[in-house]
């Protein structure tokens, strides 16, 4: 056995999913990201895309589509577009099954449910999506804080945060 | 499911690394001591039911829906 012996690399093949949302995407193999454990209720996918809106860079909301589903996409929010303060406390041997930590290496969305009335629509604070940026290996993970709610209400605070924004 | 009777203070151990404790019975309460490596997660099992739940609700938010709360929030 040689350790210096490399794995041999998986061929970048072009691969193309479709999905419900976007219509066929093409999958760059190096922005895949890697939910080890899959995602509660999903635990059978794995690999997911993170979709962000390149023309609005402002928006707080980003998708997390499935790749193994076209069906299966999350609405993600950047929490702190609308809690700045938001600290969920996760264990930090369990973060590093993710990789190292390091300042800047993590991303950390909420998911959020939008029913067909927009202003009841949650966001899970309670168990954050946590990502890896230089591993591209991602979890989501419940977090300890007693005061993050699984269904916290955001379109309140929203119409604060633009209030305030208005008022500036 | 295996089924094993314990009494207070005594313990069940699974593999080499996770140590489960009966720390005091009440009547229809146990309280439950866990030891395990810091990277396996423990839950109470309705909390990861309900996030479970919340999951699937979340893939069935529409993109009618975001389109809307984007124009909403637009920046001006």
């Amino acid at each position: 056995m040689h350790h210096n012996c490399q794995q041999p690399k998986t061929e970048v093949i072009e691969m193309t999913v479709k999905t419900k949302h976007f219509g066929e995407i093409e999958i760059n193999q190096e922005k895949v990201i890697n939910f080890k454990e899959g995602i509660p209720g999903f635990e059978e996918h794995k690999q997911y895309l993170l979709i962000t809106d390149e023309e609005d860079s402002t928006s707080p909301f980003s998708w997390l589509q499935s790749l193994e589903d076209g069906d299966t996409a999350f609405v993600l929010i950047n929490p702190f577009s609308f809690m700045p303060d938001y600290a969920p406390n996760i264990d930090e041997d369990y973060l590093k099954t993710l990789g190292e930590i390091r300042e800047g290496s993590y991303l950390i969305y909420a998911i959020v449910v939008i029913p067909q009335d927009i202003t009841a629509m949650t966001a899970n604070l309670k168990a954050p999506i946590i990502i890896n940026i230089e591993t591209q290996k991602a979890m989501q993970a419940i977090c300890q804080n007693e005061e993050y709610q699984i269904k916290h209400s955001i379109y309140a605070e929203f119409e604060k945060s633009q209030l305030k924004k208005a008022g500036e | 499911m295996l089924a094993l009777t314990r009494k207070k203070g005594e313990s069940i151990i699974i593999g080499d690394g996770i140590e489960i404790t009966v720390l005091e019975v009440q009547g229809e309460q146990v309280r439950i001591g866990i030891e395990a490596p810091k990277y396996i997660p423990i839950h109470r099992k309705e909390v990861y039911l309900q996030i479970q739940e919340e999951n699937k609700e979340a893939t069935k938010s529409d993109k009618e829906s975001i389109e809307k709360l984007k124009e909403l929030f637009k920046k001006d």
